[in-house]
């Protein structure tokens, strides 16, 4: 065949790595992702160096997976390089879409968090030995990305064409990604409209629980190890802060139906602008009692409030942490 | 003399009592600061807490929440959701480091207008006695912009 097939590029900012486990997770379907693209740059998978990206025409890319969040000056760079060279560009995995995991660091100013990296007790750094971002050796300055205040979605830096949540996203879903993007390449589907949230559903993970449901109504909140898990009933209605409710499908319910409570890792169902607020909502409705008091000895079950509601949605949320910081940057 | 801080405040009432509290308290030319703006819902039930969260991120200072009292709500019991979301509320804003008491639950009837008046008040000066709601001190980098380096340097140097 002559016909040059199209690029393809995978990324990854600030994110554990995960998500590409989640690619190669396909199986037999990576196969079509080589038959019909030519992957350009991919640097878990193969060596490539970002000035042969930057060597590129604008646009030379057509679909690059961008998953992580913007945590320093490398991720911002290589997300408006890949911005630039790419028609289309994913934010791929929840770090990318809604801040995820490393988002919750914005929580903590770069100081706590470099002495928690670095000077805690499980460290083995006894000259307390901190990096710094430029070095001066004998054979020249070496250097390595500065931090950021803040971590950032990858829509806080370039414009996003579409919205791929999940942490990371369950394989199937990814299947389904590549299969439409091949139908597309033939000219036999067409692409979703821009901006779209595509490889999940559009209800929430309780539409995809299989546990029955009743009218909730809470006195306590407690942990799934705890006591034992009724299989059947709805794990909220146990007094389990599950976060389906509030929680995007397309994971087919995977926590819940193994007996273990949603953390909400596909990020805020259709329509949901803030998820911590909604959970806020769903699970203090549920609290069933009128009592000040009472109301607060049942609260305290939930001693993490902030982590139980941003967990995946720190750096999306409408408060998001130092928010002057990531607009002013 | 120094300018005094004149905060931002949102003020949700329901349409059955502390909306009309506030009527009450405007027809009975009661005095009471101009900071809040009052935004009317149905009942304090219809409070999503996203519109506290909206509020304090889009620059509100600080958030009053009124309703009837309990045992009065004209829907039953959404009154006391109201209740349990505040206090949720006000534990999560803690963990963002935003000082809870930006946000306030207040029951006032119909006839409270007195009521409504002196406790928008007290919380006008409270909020006032707060600050602005700084973000820096929320959290992150003390709400200054990423160290304002040489970023085109080092997007050189990241490149090489």
């Amino acid at each position: 065949m002559s016909k040059e097939k199209p690029k393809f590029a995978m990324y990854w900012a600030a994110s554990c790595g995960g998500c590409e486990i989640a690619v190669l997770n396909i199986h037999e379907k990576i196969l079509d992702v080589d038959a019909n693209f030519d992957v350009a740059f991919w640097p878990v998978a193969m060596d490539a160096k970002y000035k042969d990206v930057e060597a590129m025409e604008d646009g030379a890319i057509l679909l690059t997976l961008f998953n992580g969040g913007i945590r320093n000056d490398e991720n911002e760079h290589i997300a408006k390089l890949l911005r630039q060279k790419s028609q289309i560009l994913v934010a791929f995995g929840s770090c990318a879409c809604e801040g995820c995991i490393p988002g919750l660091a914005n929580f903590s100013p770069v100081n706590e968090i470099t002495e928690t990296a670095f000077s805690t007790i499980s460290t083995d750094n006894p000259d307390g030995i901190l990096p710094q971002t430029s070095y001066d050796m004998p054979e020249g300055k070496i250097t390595i990305p500065t931090i950021y205040p803040t971590l950032r979605t990858l829509d806080q830096v370039v414009e996003v064409d579409y919205y791929m949540p999940g942490c990371p996203p369950e394989s199937h879903q990814i299947a389904a990604v590549i299969d439409l993007v091949v139908q597309v390449l033939q000219g036999k589907a067409e692409l979703p409209p821009k901006g779209a949230t595509i490889g999940a559903g559009g209800s929430t993970v309780c539409d995809e629980c299989e546990r029955v449901r009743n009218e909730k109504k809470i006195t306590s909140f407690r942990r799934i190890y705890d006591a034992p898990i009724d299989p059947e009933l709805c794990l909220l209605e146990q007094g389990v802060p599950c976060n389906g409710i509030a929680t995007r499908s397309g994971c087919n319910a995977r926590c819940p139906s193994a007996g273990a409570q949603c953390i909400g890792c596909y990020g805020p169902a259709e329509g949901v602008e803030d998820y911590g607020a909604r959970l806020i909502g769903a699970f203090a409705s549920v609290i069933d009692s009128e009592d000040p008091e009472e109301i607060e000895a049942i609260l305290d079950g939930i001693p993490d409030p902030a982590g139980q509601f941003y967990r995946f949605n720190l750096a999306g949320s409408l408060l998001k942490a130092a928010k002057p910081a990531w607009e002013k940057a | 003399m120094t300018e005094q801080f004149e905060p931002t405040i949102i003020g949700f009432t329901c349409n059955w009592c502390s909306y009309r509290a506030a009527d009450l308290a405007g027809t009975a030319r009661l005095k009471y600061p101009p900071n809040i703006r009052l935004i009317r819902l149905m009942c304090s039930g219809r409070l999503d807490p996203s519109f506290v969260f909206k509020a304090l991120a889009k620059g509100a200072d600080g958030v009053m929440i009124t309703g009837c009292h309990p045992g009065e709500c004209h829907y039953l019991e959404q009154n006391y959701k109201a209740l349990r979301r505040f206090l949720l509320i006000r534990r999560t804003l803690k963990g963002f480091g935003i000082e809870p008491e930006r946000v306030k639950l207040v029951w006032a009837s119909a006839a409270e207008g007195v009521k409504f008046a002196s406790e928008t008040t007290s919380f006008v000066e409270e909020i006032r006695e707060l600050g602005p709601l700084n973000w820096g001190k929320a959290s992150g980098n003390g709400g200054k912009p990423a160290s304002e380096k040489e970023a085109e340097q080092l997007e050189t140097e990241v490149a090489a």
